[in-house]
């Protein structure tokens, strides 16, 4: 096929998918407080069930890096400045970054493998047909927990993963429990802190997003569910590591 | 009450639907046979707005139904081919799905027990997950929910798909008692010739997109259309058929 035409299809397509995603996007957000019960379990099940993989992720993570910075910082004689650098990594960039994926990797699947068996078993149809909005029942209570729901699990990852970066610097590294704390918050600025849960906020709607528009437009039974929960996963993963770029850019 | 005028749907290159006109009276129990593949579920599909024709229409009492899809919407039930239970919720919260936006929960609730009482099931399936149900039980648990809101008119898609003769012929007894005691207007699509002599007052067959045959159960057996006779004889016939937009 002549390469040109290729190309034109491929962004005419493109386009097309952006326009409906933000569509799609837009109402899902609008029907908010629809179907209250719904929310809460979501938030549940989004937020709270996300709370365990999210604080492991950050406490090793916070851990590793105090290792890191102190054997770097060494060659420079900059050991000391592990406390600020593992409360400011964790704040601005690792906390969000590496919640967001691990809520992408757990929650955009089970969302588009719930949807998408929804879809190919006529569950949805079967809203349909009683009356009930699929967007406000199904997608709008998912995408506002993941939007409340993550900036917390970002700040809760924040608060744990520096907790992991003082484990590591008192039992390991020789610091001063009181100094390292002490040194963890007078380096970090509110804009950190409040920066980093701004982009948790947007990692949850491309989260819930991805797995809401894949589960939602699966199709070809089970096979069909299997690719959903795929593409759910990498459109996610690669949403936020790209949203992430985008937002530190605009920040900082 | 119910009337289909010119439906015609295609996707991509094969045509499902060439020109559909069918007529439903109030009270009357239509059923639509036909092979695989000759368009019976995209015609229901159509009617019930999750599809949307290429041409033609649907009227609902004189006037098209896209004016009045809200209306028409809270009048009806559906019977879907795998009964198409909400997993996640509790058996009795299916059936009382539309009625829980009307009326108080306990309400509701006895309500949804009373219609699984009508379809076979006893209160203690109430609190059971859909996952939990045998088939045949799913099936009967889709029929209460589809009659729960006493519909003026009731689809069933492929209500015997997957049932046992026994099982099949229960669901069909069911829902002829129910169409004759509700007095609502039934459309039934099925390839299964035991439903339509169970279910129809009336039988329209479709093939290749096309109505190609309607008449009553009586006139099935007296057909000379060689195409219905070999259908309700069970006979082998030549796969590759059909026109191609």
């Amino acid at each position: 096929m002549n390469p040109i035409r290729l190309t034109g299809r491929a962004a005419i397509g493109l386009t097309r998918m952006t326009g409906q995603v933000t569509i799609f996007a837009a109402r899902g957000l609008a029907r908010v407080g629809q179907h209250p019960a719904e929310l809460a379990r979501q938030v549940v099940q989004i937020g709270w069930l996300s709370l365990p993989v999210v604080g492991l992720t950050a406490l090793f993570t916070g851990a590793a890096l105090a290792l890191q910075i102190h054997s770097g910082g060494e060659r420079f004689q900059a050991g000391d400045v592990v406390p600020a650098i593992v409360a400011i990594g964790m704040a601005r960039e690792l906390g969000p970054v590496l919640g967001g994926l691990m809520v992408a990797a757990r929650v955009a699947s089970a969302i588009a493998a719930e949807l998408g068996t929804m879809r190919v078993t006529e569950q949805i149809d079967a809203l349909v047909t009683l009356s009930t909005d699929p967007v406000g029942w199904l997608v709008s209570p998912r995408l506002w927990a993941a939007l409340l729901c993550v900036p917390m699990l970002v700040g809760v990852g924040d608060v744990i993963g520096i907790m992991g970066g003082w484990l590591i610097g008192v039992n390991a590294l020789g610091f001063n429990s009181a100094i390292y704390l002490s040194n963890s918050w007078a380096y970090l600025e509110s804009w950190d802190v409040v920066s980093g849960l701004l982009k948790g906020a947007v990692f949850g709607l491309i989260v819930a997003l991805s797995g809401c528009w894949f589960g939602m437009t699966a199709a070809g039974g089970a096979a069909g569910v299997g690719r959903a929960t795929t593409n759910a996963v990498v459109a996610a993963s690669v949403g936020i590591l790209a949203a992430n770029f985008a937002l530190t850019g605009l920040f900082f | 009450m119910l009337a289909v005028r010119g439906l015609s749907k295609a996707y991509g290159a094969k045509r499902v639907l060439d020109g559909v006109d069918l007529d439903l009276a109030e009270g009357e129990s239509l059923v639509v046979i036909g092979g695989s593949g000759t368009g019976k579920s995209v015609l229901l599909r159509c009617i019930l707005g999750l599809e949307t024709p290429d041409a033609g229409q649907v009227l609902w009492r004189g006037e098209p139904l896209a004016g009045q899809q809200a209306a028409f919407m809270d009048g009806f039930g559906m019977l879907f081919q795998n009964a198409a239970l909400f997993d996640s919720l509790p058996v009795w919260r299916n059936v009382a799905f539309r009625l829980l936006r009307t009326m108080p929960k306990t309400q509701a609730r006895r309500i949804a027990i009373d219609k699984l009482a009508r379809v076979g099931l006893g209160p203690e399936v109430a609190d059971l997950y859909p996952a939990e149900l045998s088939g045949g039980m799913r099936k009967r648990a889709g029929l209460a929910r589809a009659i729960a809101a006493d519909p003026k008119v009731i689809f069933f898609d492929e209500p015997t798909t997957g049932l046992d003769p026994i099982r099949a012929a229960a669901i069909n007894a069911l829902i002829r008692g129910i169409v004759d005691e509700t007095g609502a207007t039934a459309i039934t699509i099925t390839h299964d010739m035991s439903s339509v002599r169970s279910i129809a007052d009336r039988v329209a067959l479709l093939d290749c997109g096309r109505l190609r045959w309607q008449g009553s159960v009586a006139g099935l057996d007296s057909a000379e259309d060689d195409y219905l006779r070999d259908f309700v004889a069970g006979r082998a016939r030549p796969m590759a058929r059909g026109p191609q937009a």
